[in-house]
């Protein structure tokens, strides 16, 4: 087990590395560059000293972009390896600064609306593949596709169409409201809290469907299971057959599916951060990476393709954790 | 012209009837649902009396039909046959002759709503001179029996156990579910004994073992110490040695043997082997296409077999010692189940139809007593035999428009 631990990670270094070093090509190459956009505007600004060109020259010295693509990856990995960052471009204070002001929003975001995924999606998917083929499993079968099928976005924008503008029991956007700092520390706390109503429902709405139908898959491949007809035969009610004989069993792949999503409780929501103004590790990227922040938006990549591969290795850990028949060596 | 292309589209519906179908389908199986909801409001309607108190099992003329979209399945269409206290009746035929869905009526395990017991009567003897009528009984009584009174062994032990929960769990819950006043070290003790008496050493470490880690052998004799734990009066066997090499085969059958004389039950042993039963049966039922063609005891069946089906199938399997170029094999095929003929199921492929004199185009046969125990269904006995009577059919339309 420690041996394929290891293993693993060894293979994740090398796939880091190689996923990196396509981010940086990418951002290296955006068409507004961080430090054109810079060099712009200071020739502009009143009483300019020097032109464009000068400024670009002088800017990308001093941002390290004269290097080029290969070089500068190499210098950005080498001080990565050691744990330094650098500072962000957009926001002048050290990357990790910005990144721990950011990361605890997104994860309230994402932890609840995991929450509220697990216990309305399983339970629906269950009694979905209970009832097959009935009035019950269809209602919910679609309503779940058209959670899927529904771009964030759009849901987002109905929601606030009709919970803010309609309704105005929620703000349209941002996280605290005007007199917040009016408020003493438990009201702050709700004032907060109630920001979030509607980011959370827009991400629980758009996850529910796939994890509900992959619930019904599951429970309906193992009720005709002939494990399930020997749990009849020996008399179980039908609830405890459902319950815990055909349960225990969808929850092999279940949990591995939901373990291996937990790192991703990190990594943010971008489109729904952004369209709620929810100051996260999403909006903070979406905006980093509109102004060419290149050291922000690599340790943001970086961060995600590290919760993606961890959240892979648990998966298989955790399949192995579940099912007494999976030994891994 | 129009005929001849009719008959060749016989597997063919079109969209119109596939919807009169399933519409004909869902109201059917609901009134039938709705009527057994019913019939569990009155013990009395599903408690009944055995014609024979020495019999655990009495079917009588059972009729278990799937509604499927492409028309009703007469998967058991008019069975009778009784399964006398300690004894082993064998249940033989070919694949698809409705062998399995007469145990699974029995354990009330059917696919449902599409699959459904349309008429007839089951009859199990619970002791103390009652009875119930599984067809109707109510799937909480059901529940009581199932395990308890009646248990099951299947045909593939590789996947029949649970996967996620250890051998001891296994058997420890159906003991516990049908003595609820058993302390667990009681229950324990009873899976210990269980393990050891199916012929398993070291039942201490197989206690705390996964399925996975038992051979197929291995994992049919626990699945033989489920189903004997609680010392049913009958056990079903749904062809238990098929998915077993021949010498572990062999050893599972003679553990059966054994046990069915300590624990005083019965066995109904479904199987297609020949041998199997040969081995094992006191009685023989021979089915096709969902009728008993032919039953009567071991020694009728196997040395004066006279339905032409039967006497086909002995002659199919191969004997030690005679020298065969090839091995003989019945001809043609099972009717198709969706549109059976109105004549006897077996004459397309008959070979000894001369013999009926032309009887066998009209309806299909009745049975008939050709001695104290052996009953046939072929026109061959008409003349010398003594005719009990026409299997009855539910007649489904009528079962749809409601009957008086």
């Amino acid at each position: 087990m420690t041996k394929y631990i290891i293993k693993r990670l060894l293979i994740s270094v090398v796939i880091l590395f190689c996923v990196m070093l396509i981010v940086y090509a990418l951002m290296y190459s955006m068409p507004t560059k961080f430090t054109e956009q810079m060099a712009r505007e200071l020739s502009k600004g009143q009483g300019a000293t020097k032109n464009y060109e000068d400024w670009l020259a002088q800017l990308n010295a001093q941002y390290g972009m004269d290097k080029g693509l290969i070089p500068g990856y190499f210098t950005w990995l080498k001080s990565a390896v050691k744990g330094d960052f650098g500072d962000s471009w957009k926001y002048n204070m050290p990357v990790t600064q910005k990144f721990h002001e950011t990361v605890w929003y997104s994860f309230a975001l994402g932890l609840v609306s995991f929450i509220f995924e697990v216990i309305i999606a399983i339970p629906l998917g269950v009694l979905a593949a209970k009832k097959q083929y009935s009035i019950t499993d269809y209602t919910v079968t679609v309503v779940a596709l058209v959670g899927i099928s529904m771009p964030t976005f759009f849901l987002a924008t109905v929601l606030k169409l009709v919970f803010s503008v309609k309704l105005g029991w929620f703000d349209l956007s941002g996280m605290i409201s005007r007199n917040y700092y009016n408020l003493s520390p438990a009201g702050q706390f709700f004032d907060v809290a109630k920001h979030f109503v509607l980011p959370c429902i827009t991400l629980t709405v758009i996850s529910i469907g796939s994890l509900m139908r992959y619930t019904r898959t599951n429970t309906l491949e193992v009720l005709n299971a002939d494990y399930i007809r020997t749990a009849r035969a020996k008399g179980l009610p039908e609830k405890k057959v459902i319950n815990y004989h055909a349960f225990r069993n969808t929850l092999v792949p279940l949990v591995t599916i939901l373990g291996g999503s937990l790192p991703g409780l990190f990594s943010g929501a971008l489109i729904t951060e952004t369209l709620f103004a929810i100051e996260g590790i999403g909006y903070a990227d979406y905006h980093a990476m509109v102004a060419g922040d290149i050291p922000f938006t690599m340790f943001y990549l970086a961060f995600v393709a590290i919760l993606t591969l961890l959240g892979n290795l648990i998966a298989d850990i955790l399949y192995a954790v579940v099912d007494p028949r999976v030994r891994i060596s | 012209m129009s005929a001849s292309k009719k008959k060749k589209d016989a597997n063919y519906i079109s969209g119109k009837e596939s919807r009169a179908i399933s519409k004909f389908n869902r109201k059917l199986t609901k009134r039938l649902e709705k009527d057994r909801a019913d019939a569990n409001k009155d013990p009395a309607l599903y408690t009944t009396r055995m014609r024979d108190p020495n019999n655990v099992v009495e079917f009588d003329n059972v009729c278990t039909y799937f509604f499927t979209d492409i028309g009703t399945v007469k998967a058991v269409d008019g069975v009778s046959f009784d399964i006398p206290k300690c004894s082993t009746v064998g249940v033989v035929g070919e694949s698809g002759c409705g062998k399995s869905v007469t145990s699974l009526s029995l354990m009330q395990l059917l696919q449902r709503p599409q699959g459904q017991t349309a008429g007839g009567e089951i009859r199990f003897n619970i002791g103390n001179g009652e009875a119930l009528n599984i067809v109707n009984t109510p799937t909480a009584k059901m529940q009581e029996i199932r395990g308890n009174h009646i248990s099951m062994i299947f045909q593939e032990p590789m996947t029949s156990l649970n996967p996620v929960f250890r051998i001891g769990a296994q058997i420890d819950e159906v003991i516990k579910l049908h003595n609820p006043d058993m302390s667990k070290d009681d229950v324990k003790k009873r899976t210990l004994e269980m393990i050891e008496l199916v012929g398993i050493a070291d039942g201490e470490s197989i206690y705390k073992r996964y399925p996975h880690e038992l051979s197929g052998g291995m994992r049919q004799r626990i699945m033989i110490a489920i189903a004997l734990a609680c010392s049913p009066g009958l056990i079903i066997a749904d062809e238990p040695t098929t998915a077993l090499d021949v010498t572990i085969q062999a050893q599972i059958l003679d553990l059966l043997r054994d046990l069915k004389d300590k624990i005083n039950s019965s066995i109904m042993l479904i199987t297609h082997d020949l041998g199997v039963v040969a081995s094992m049966a006191d009685y023989v039922v021979v089915m096709y296409a969902g009728r008993v063609v032919e039953k009567g005891t071991a020694e009728d069946i196997f040395h004066h077999p006279c339905h032409p089906y039967t006497i086909g199938l002995m002659r199919s399997k191969p004997v030690v010692g005679k020298k065969v170029d090839s091995l003989y094999n019945i001809p043609g095929s099972v009717p198709n189940p969706v549109d059976m003929p109105n004549y006897c199921y077996f004459r397309d492929r008959c070979e000894m139809r001369d013999e009926c004199k032309g009887m066998c185009d009209g309806k299909y046969p009745p049975e008939i007593k050709i001695n104290d125990t052996h009953v046939v269904s072929c026109y061959r006995f008409f003349e010398t035999g003594e005719v009990l009577g026409y299997p009855k059919p539910v007649d489904v339309e009528e079962l749809y428009h409601g009957k008086k």
